[in-house]
């Protein structure tokens, strides 16, 4: 069986599942059922200043996107960092470490952007024996209208300024959490390694608002009428939160740096799929805020089937193993041709094909009188909607044209040479192909 | 060539033809999109209503989990966890009554997830593969002796030689299985699905298999407890119970159970004999797999005769709707009064029934129907050395599976507590082998 474990900036852990800093990690009561669960680690709840705890509303906190039935696709919330107090909180830590010594056991921290503030916690939270420390630089709402969270992640001087006293104050591991509420993921990354930040963790919430209530013209979460925007996640933030781990994995200035990946981890597969791009581990709260912290077990179950299949023996086996298929747009190869191919012993006749492609792609999909629906090559770009739409798996498929063959769209002969737009006729920026 | 007219019994009622179709599965196993479907409607609930209910604690909401994310094989292993014949249950279980009747979607729809078929799915396709998720523990050195190569023997045995312990099970019949392999209905378990789970189960080592050895014959209790370092019992319900009634002995009145033997070791089912006019006595499972594969092998009319009402039937109501859906009649509060013809018989005279004072009492109104064919269905009864102390008709036994003797385990339909079912049987087989296994080993 797979060796699920992970060795993240020196701290083990038995698997790359940890519980995100949220509020299924807001005290020991919550965290030693996570482990006994089987978590690999947690992050630990963000601690704030010593000194009266922030106060939360007292209304509801959490918003929701659905799917049919009832799924959760999303959850915003407007709770803050931990309402409890400093030292109740470092006890806790203190005494969770010492029972779960194999458990990685990381402490989110936000305080006041002055270096007096850290170099008074830091001390405190060394004093724990935690792992590590996670900075706070992505929570959206609330704190960050104090100065703090997503308002530090937007400014790349504050990050590297703020990592660079946590590395000159504290000795362990130091983790910056990234807010995804910005226009390039990659400046506060390099800002976090320029500081000496041992890692990036991201991504934090997103702004959002979930819905709002028509009968009383408020956005919900509502509190006595009036909504805030919230921070957003769940499985619906996933593919937002790849694109960015992807940017920082490829990026020159960033590259290596090692990542924790946070946004929409549900299944295995969703962890899997992180990893390859990048991570050294996940991050998991919405799975677990919908599904309780058994949810862990088909985590580990499923990626240790999927490792075994493939000949993994370790996560470092495949982690990363996307990065380099990532690339950007002016790079994929404009040679590569494909046609859409419906199995008409699959079909099952709903005609969502031809709705798609006759009214809102490149009418490519023929119908006849008795609901046969097959592809015209010559019109066919292989945009892909066809199978995106498709409620039947694999009934369409993508299959590539040989090269020597002839495109009937275009008339064209595929060569077999990969092309891209950087050395394309077109381009007016195109330079020769040698 | 006969028909389902053809008077008295008479074999090849029926074309071979349609034979094949009536005793194929009754429920086509899920294709891989249908499970998906299926296991997207599983709510994971919290300490789940649905593994309250399996007899197995199969951590169901987990395995269908496992499903929805494409890993069916760690969905099997979920499931062989908790139940080695979780290939078998996953056919034969009364899900009605059991997971699926506790599913809260059962509460809120009246649509449960199909936990069975999900079973079946992911249980199916490591079995296709071959494939023995566990392996055994190392050798303890000590010999165990199982009596009965049933659900219980053979999950008691699995367990057991998991734990590193050697195991030789006994079997009365020629083949391994129990009622598995001799009395399940043919539709529920196709293509020799019983013996190929054996097969499948031993593949693990540790297990040797012994036929043609009957308790109380070549076997006794006292000399297998000189032979080996436990015993574990698990030898069912041998004897069928009598129907008691005037001219019970007249040729055409059997026993269900022997049917259904003869039926699924039946290499041609054209060959089988059948009455035009079948009835049924009693109200169990065995009941309404002996009527239902009457008609299905081409009996003209077939009737269940139970001497309770509907609720009193331990046959389920998905199972009794099953019987009706077949053209099986089913009459309830009569019971047997004579049995009537020239030597064979011809006609049942059935006395309707009434509960007066919590008693059933007959009213002495009778009928009479046609009958060429007379199944006993009426309960099994336990056939034993006499060495064990008995609680009620069945061995007693305390905790897991403990008997009056030490150093004797029993378990499944012999021993005492329990439904009698395939996955009861399986649950008291596997806790009765960590209990022996610990006893002998000073675990705890």
């Amino acid at each position: 069986m797979a060796d699920l474990t992970t060795d993240f900036l020196g701290i083990k852990s038995p698997n790359p599942f940890w519980l995100a800093s949220a509020p299924p990690t807001d005290k020991e009561y919550n965290v030693r059922r996570a482990f006994e669960a089987g978590w690999g680690g947690v992050v630990w709840k963000t601690l704030g200043e010593a000194g009266p705890p922030v106060v939360n509303v007292n209304g509801p906190r959490y918003g929701v996107i659905y799917g049919a039935d009832r799924r959760v696709l999303g959850i915003n919330n407007i709770e803050l960092i931990t309402d409890r107090d400093l030292y109740t909180n470092l006890e806790e830590i203190k005494r969770v470490k010492a029972d779960y010594p194999d458990r990685a056991v990381i402490v989110s921290l936000m305080v006041p952007c002055e270096e007096q503030a850290w170099k008074d916690i830091l001390p405190l939270v060394e004093d724990t024996g935690a792992d590590g420390i996670e900075l706070n630089f992505g929570c959206p709402h609330g704190m960050s209208e104090r100065g703090m969270g997503a308002a530090v992640g937007q400014v790349p001087e504050y990050i590297e300024m703020v990592t660079r006293w946590c590395k000159k104050y504290y000795s362990r591991p130091v983790i910056v959490k990234l807010t995804p509420n910005i226009t390039d993921v990659r400046q506060p990354a390099a800002a976090a390694k320029r500081g000496g930040a041992d890692a990036v963790s991201l991504i934090n919430t997103i702004n959002s608002i979930t819905s709002v209530n028509l009968d009383t013209m408020s956005p919900e979460p509502s509190i006595d009428g009036k909504g805030t925007h919230g921070g957003y996640c769940g499985p619906a933030v996933k593919p937002i939160a790849m694109s960015m781990v992807s940017e920082i994995s490829r990026f020159e200035e960033t590259k290596g740096l090692p990542i924790s990946g946070i946004g929409g981890v549900t299944t295995w597969r969703d962890a899997a799929e992180y990893i390859t791009l990048g991570c050294g581990n996940v991050q998991v709260c919405t799975a677990a805020m919908t599904y309780g912290f058994k949810i862990v077990q088909e985590m580990i179950s499923g990626l240790s089937q999927w490792m075994d299949e493939k000949g993994h023996t370790s996560i470092a086996d495949f982690m990363g193993a996307a990065v380099p298929n990532t690339t950007d747009w002016q790079y994929l190869n404009l040679n590569y041709i494909a046609k859409a191919v419906i199995n008409q012993d699959d079909c099952i006749s709903c005609g969502r094909c031809y709705a798609a492609c006759e009214d809102t792609s490149h009418q490519a999909i023929a119908m006849s009188e008795d609901r046969t629906f097959s592809v015209i090559d010559a019109e066919c770009v292989a945009c892909n909607l066809c199978v995106d739409v498709c409620p039947v798996e694999d009934c369409i498929t993508m299959v590539a044209l040989a090269p020597g063959t002839t495109d009937p769209r275009t008339g064209k002969v595929v060569q077999k040479e990969y092309a891209n737009w950087t050395t394309h006729p077109n381009n007016p920026a195109a330079t020769a192909a040698e | 060539m006969n028909t389902p007219f053809t008077p008295g019994i008479a074999a090849e009622r029926l074309a071979n033809a349609d034979l094949q179709e009536n005793f194929a599965d009754l429920h086509a196993p899920l294709d891989r999109h249908e499970a998906a479907v299926a296991a997207d409607r599983c709510y994971f609930c919290h300490d789940a209503p649905c593994i309250t209910a399996c007899p197995t604690d199969i951590d169901i909401p987990l395995f269908i989990r496992q499903i929805a994310t494409g890993t069916p094989d760690a969905a099997a292993k979920t499931i062989f966890d908790m139940n080695i014949l979780g290939g078998m249950c996953a056919r034969v279980c009364p899900t009605e009554d059991l997971c699926e009747q506790a599913c809260v979607r059962e509460l809120a729809e009246g649509k449960p997830v199909e936990i069975g078929r999900l079973q079946r799915f992911a249980t199916d396709i490591v079995m296709a593969k071959g494939v023995m998720p566990f392996t055994r523990a190392a050798p303890t050195g000590k010999k165990i002796a199982v009596v009965g190569a049933g659900p219980a023997g053979l999950s008691c045995a699995h367990r057991l030689a998991m734990l590193g312990n050697d195991v030789t099970v006994y079997d009365a019949q020629p083949k391994a299985g129990g009622l598995n392999e001799y009395g399940i209905a043919a539709y529920k378990t196709t293509d020799d699905f019983a013996a190929r789970e054996v097969d499948w189960l031993v593949s693990i080592g540790g297990i040797e298999i012994k036929t043609g050895m009957a308790l109380g014959a070549e076997l006794k209790i006292d000399d297998l407890v000189g032979c080996f370092a436990a015993v574990f019992l698990s030898v069912g319900l041998g004897g069928v119970n009598a129907l008691s009634v005037d001219g019970d002995t007249k040729a055409g009145v059997v026993d269900a159970v022997s049917f259904i033997r003869d039926l699924r070791q039946a290499s041609d089912l054209a060959a089988l004999p059948v009455g035009r006019n079948v009835v049924v006595i009693g109200g169990g499972m065995t009941a309404v797999d002996a009527a239902v594969q009457s008609k299905l092998l081409g009996a003209q009319q077939v009737t269940i005769a139970y001497r309770r009402g509907r609720d009193g039937m331990s046959a389920s109501r998905y199972e009794q709707d099953l019987a009706a859906s077949f053209g099986v009649n089913l009459m309830f509060n009569v019971q047997p009064k004579a049995i009537h013809g020239n030597g064979s018989v011809a006609e049942i005279e059935l006395e309707y029934t009434s509960v007066e004072n919590g008693k059933l009492t007959g009213t002495g109104e009778t009928i009479r129907i046609a009958a060429d064919q007379v199944f006993r269905a009426i309960g099994q009864t336990l056939t034993s050395d006499g060495a064990l102390m008995l609680d009620g008709r069945k061995i007693a036994v305390t905790g897991a599976g403990r008997t009056s003797r030490d150093l004797v385990w029993a378990g499944g339909d012999c021993a005492s507590g329990g439904d009698d079912l395939t996955v009861t049987a399986v649950a008291e087989g596997r806790d009765a082998a960590i209990d022996i296994h610990n006893t002998l080993n000073g675990g705890t």
